[in-house]
């Protein structure tokens, strides 16, 4: 089990409707419908991670969330949830939009473009940052909107978006005290709970 | 058959014709007295019943999904492709149930049966049944087979409706839908296909008002055009592209009416093949339980309120290139279902075939079917004789 997955596990009500999108191969939806009996449903562009949702038992809709959400009925889900997907939308900013008018609560979860390493990375080799954990060089990367923890968070402000909780990690998904001391700096990926 | 049988075929089957003797009223206000069904059995029913999958047919199917009637016979079943052992609907797990509708002209009660009234083929007097009326016909041969509960009911086109009406009528009696390249109701377009189709069997002088068995003869020119232009719905513009493009029978433009294309040859022959194949009197019949059916037209044509009666589990799939029941209709299914709160998984494969696909292999499209038809086997912990 991936550690941000059990963080966002934590969020969620037993027994909630629960909408995954970009849900890959299924796997958070399938430990939520286990451990905490959540309704859950996936949305997922790939063909392999469709199949593989199909075959665990989880329920996947395919769909290419770029062309918008509009099918789905207002606060028709508990929590919308979406890891590590934010980055390669056309407009992250009507994705979230759409997040909440769908669910009571968004958890999205994203890189952190102005960690250390990516901002030394820049500064001292001039060039975009490639790293294990951000491997894609700067014209094949899906990765087309990267923001950092304070971008998202004027995000939020702009848009009357209320952050209940955020939690900062880094690649492994481990928390550390220098996270909290200098989040912006020093973390990987925020997890952050969001509501209207 | 081919010279050796293969391995992944149900092999050599033969149809069961099952009477059935109670009266069963129709939607049309009409009641059918008694009435026969045909029917093939793939695989082994369990102690429980648990494991029987019900194949429902399109506008032109039969009973005979899978596996060969004969040594001689050329070609299996409509749906071997994806009904056998191993095959997505794998018969080493699940008992198969595939029979011709009501209506049909491949043994069931239709148009060509005798009329116990009059002793006479019932011909153009055969009641118009509707896609209700097909599954209250089903609901008895489950009962006959001792099957309370579907593990699962799977049809394609005309036959995802059939599973989708099960879902709405009999939501206790099967544990999960598969609604493949089917519509929850047909547009004005498909609606106006379907009536030139009709219209090119009814103006035939050799139609007889539907009684060209008294007058021994058959509407072939209405019956091959209505099958040539469905056909051509069936298929996409660039299947044809591929399969014929410009392709000419001859070398040079003759300027005459000859048939020169490859595609004008190709149309010909099908509808020649059909018009002695099957029943006029029937593909009228069968193009009207397509134009009907719409249940959502009972809730205020809200399907996702028709669709709230449901307890299946669904799997809706849509190909690219079917515009007879294109991925919109599909996805219009799977949204109905999800405002409802059901579980459903959608997928749109990629494909040349058009309409037509759903009867074809093709390596996404199988993974799919297998993924979700082994998920129904687990859920109900059927066995596997091939252990894998």
């Amino acid at each position: 089990m991936r550690a941000d997955l059990e963080i966002i596990a934590e969020w969620i009500q037993p027994k909630a409707r629960v909408l995954d999108m970009g849900c890959g191969e299924g796997e958070l939806l399938d430990f939520l419908s286990k451990q905490k009996q959540v309704d859950g449903l996936g949305l997922e562009i790939d063909h392999d991670n469709i199949t593989s949702c199909i075959a665990r038992g989880v329920n996947v809709i395919e769909k290419n969330l770029d062309e918008g959400l509009a099918s789905i009925d207002d606060a028709s889900f508990d929590s919308v949830v979406m890891t590590q997907a934010l980055q390669v939308m056309h407009r992250p900013d009507l994705i979230v939009e759409e997040m909440l008018r769908i669910g009571n609560e968004g958890i999205v979860t994203f890189p952190n473009f102005a960690h250390w390493r990516a901002r030394f990375y820049l500064a001292f080799r001039g060039k975009m940052p490639v790293s294990k954990f951000l491997s894609y060089s700067w014209y094949d990367t899906p990765n087309i909107h990267f923001c950092t923890f304070k971008d998202f968070e004027a995000l939020c402000i702009e848009r009357n978006i209320r952050i209940i909780e955020r939690t900062v990690v880094d690649n492994e998904h481990r928390q550390r005290w220098w996270h909290k001391l200098w989040p912006n700096m020093m973390g990987e990926i925020a997890i952050y709970r969001i509501t209207r | 058959m081919p010279a050796s049988l293969p391995t992944d075929s149900v092999g050599i089957v033969t149809p069961e014709l099952i009477h059935f003797a109670e009266p069963l009223s129709l939607a049309s206000g009409r009641v059918l007295p008694e009435y026969d069904l045909m029917v093939e059995t793939y695989g082994q029913l369990n102690a429980d019943c648990s494991n029987a999958v019900l194949i429902c047919h399109a506008l032109s199917g039969h009973h005979h999904a899978a596996g060969y009637h004969s040594e001689s016979d050329k070609y299996p079943g409509w749906w071997d492709s994806a009904i056998g052992p191993d095959k997505p609907i794998d018969t080493n797990r699940f008992f198969v149930v595939s029979l011709n509708n009501l209506g049909g002209c491949h043994g069931s009660t239709g148009p060509t049966s005798i009329d116990p009234n009059t002793g006479k083929q019932y011909g153009p007097d055969f009641p118009f049944v509707t896609v209700r009326d097909w599954v209250n016909s089903q609901v008895r041969l489950a009962d006959y087979f001792g099957i309370q509960r579907w593990a699962a009911i799977v049809g394609g086109s005309l036959g995802g409706m059939q599973a989708m009406q099960w879902s709405i009528d009999f939501p206790d009696r099967l544990g999960h839908a598969l609604i493949i390249a089917s519509s929850p109701k047909l547009t004005a377009q498909n609606i106006a296909f379907n009536e030139v189709a009709r219209q090119a069997i009814s103006k035939d002088p050799q139609f007889h008002e539907g009684r060209y068995y008294d007058h021994e003869t058959l509407p072939k020119t209405g019956l091959s055009l209505a099958r040539m232009i469905g056909h051509i719905t069936y298929l996409s513009d660039d299947g044809m592209a591929e399969k014929f493009g410009r392709e000419m029978r001859t070398g040079e433009l003759s300027f005459d009416l000859n048939t020169q294309f490859q595609v004008e040859s190709y149309l010909q022959y099908q509808g020649e093949k059909f018009s002695t194949a099957f029943d006029a009197n029937t593909y009228l019949l069968m193009t009207k339980a397509l134009d009907y059916f719409d249940p959502a037209s009972e809730y205020g044509d809200d399907l996702s309120k028709a669709l709230s009666h449901a307890n299946c589990k669904f799997l809706v799939v849509s190909f690219t290139t079917d515009w007879r029941f294109s991925p919109e209709r599909s996805r219009e299914i799977t949204d109905a279902l999800v405002a409802a709160n059901k579980d459903v998984s959608y997928a749109e494969i990629d494909s040349d075939h058009g309409h037509d696909a759903f009867l074809i292999d093709s390596p996404r499209y199988m993974a799919v079917f297998r993924a979700y038809m082994s998920r129904v086997a687990n859920e109900l912990n059927l066995g596997v004789t091939d252990e894998s």
